[in-house]
């Protein structure tokens, strides 16, 4: 990667994450209301962009199934049990990715 | 404008379990910028400037894949526009911060945006309370790149297999998501859209034609449900 064009990257990534940071600020300044279609997207877009990194982390599983694919789904399953009777981020963030770092390691 | 001690004493107390994850999760998007071949001042940058872990992630495997800025733009966009809707609940609290509003609306991230919602307290307090939790949490975030960084130089052996954390962070964040939600739909159409343009587009550049098809379909179905 050039040096132009990862300034490129980290100008436009800080401008776009300030940006809508800083989105309703410029418009709700009044006491405008947000339309009902921007509230019902607010709503819906988060876990569906969420679902599709899921599968952007996941893309590689069925070209390589034996090599890290199978690990990676036991290692989300881990992650998925775990944060389901757990709800702790840091437990099971730290126990998927130990359980996936040792599972490359062993098999 | 001087917050008290125990007003940063509090702030401390709130932000830990935020210093849990991020000196974590900052850790490994340290070693694996140095793995990616970057020094560890320009993942400092970032996580000065970005500020947004889940993106940061994403972005190292743009960067190191050679992604255009156009995907960077857009999944950049979607991505972090859920920050827009965290803003929303913040306008007043934030509007009347003075000097710290920018600050406050820089600093807003999936963590704080979930601490600084809860506090209960008199406007002065809470007003400090969350510039303290807010910048606490990001030098916490800042530090554990740096430590990373530098733990990645010094360790002699490739940490296999720590990039992992970017996918148990977002299936964290999705099953989060899941349980506040009113209707799953919009979680399985991502999940489909995902797979869908995977199989179409394969594995290299898949993702920026699923993330505009699945919020493309949101849209509308937002906007039909709005006129009903």
């Amino acid at each position: 990667m050039s040096t132009p064009m990862l300034a490129a990257a980290i100008v436009l990534s800080v401008a776009i994450t300030f940006g809508l940071r800083a989105l309703p600020f410029l418009i709700f300044s009044g006491e405008r209301k947000m339309p009902d279609w921007l509230q019902k997207l607010g709503e819906m877009l988060p876990s569906a962009i969420m679902a599709v990194l899921i599968i952007y982390c996941l893309k590689d599983v069925p070209s390589d199934f034996a090599g890290t694919g199978i690990q990676k789904l036991l290692a989300v399953l881990v992650v998925a049990v775990s944060y389901h009777f757990k709800r702790s981020t840091f437990f099971s963030i730290f126990l998927g990715t130990a359980a996936y770092m040792l599972l490359l390691y062993f098999f | 404008m001087k917050i008290s001690k125990e007003t940063w004493r509090l702030a401390f107390v709130k932000s830990l379990p935020i210093m849990c994850s991020y000196f974590f999760l900052g850790a490994a998007y340290g070693i694996m910028m140095e793995e990616t071949g970057f020094p560890w001042y320009v993942a400092l940058l970032l996580s000065m400037t970005v500020y947004t872990g889940a993106f940061q992630f994403v972005l190292i495997t743009f960067l190191s894949t050679g992604a255009s800025l156009l995907t960077i733009a857009i999944t950049a966009l979607l991505m972090n526009s859920r920050q827009s809707f965290y803003s929303l609940t913040f306008l007043n609290d934030f509007k009347r911060m003075g000097k710290r509003k920018l600050y406050m609306i820089h600093s807003l991230t999936d963590e704080t945006y979930a601490v600084n919602c809860t506090l209960e307290l008199p406007r002065k307090e809470k007003e400090d309370t969350m510039f303290g939790v807010a910048l606490l949490s990001h030098c916490y975030w800042m530090a554990a790149t740096v430590a990373g960084a530098v733990l990645g130089q010094l360790i002699p052996f490739e940490l296999e297999g720590i990039d992992f954390c970017m996918t148990a962070l977002f299936v964290i964040i999705f099953m989060d998501q899941w349980k506040k939600a009113s209707s799953h739909i919009p979680a399985l159409a991502g999940l489909t859209c995902g797979i869908v343009c995977l199989l179409i587009f394969g594995q290299s550049s898949f993702i920026l034609p699923a993330l505009l098809l699945v919020s493309g379909i949101l849209f509308f179905a937002g906007r039909k449900e709005a006129a009903e």
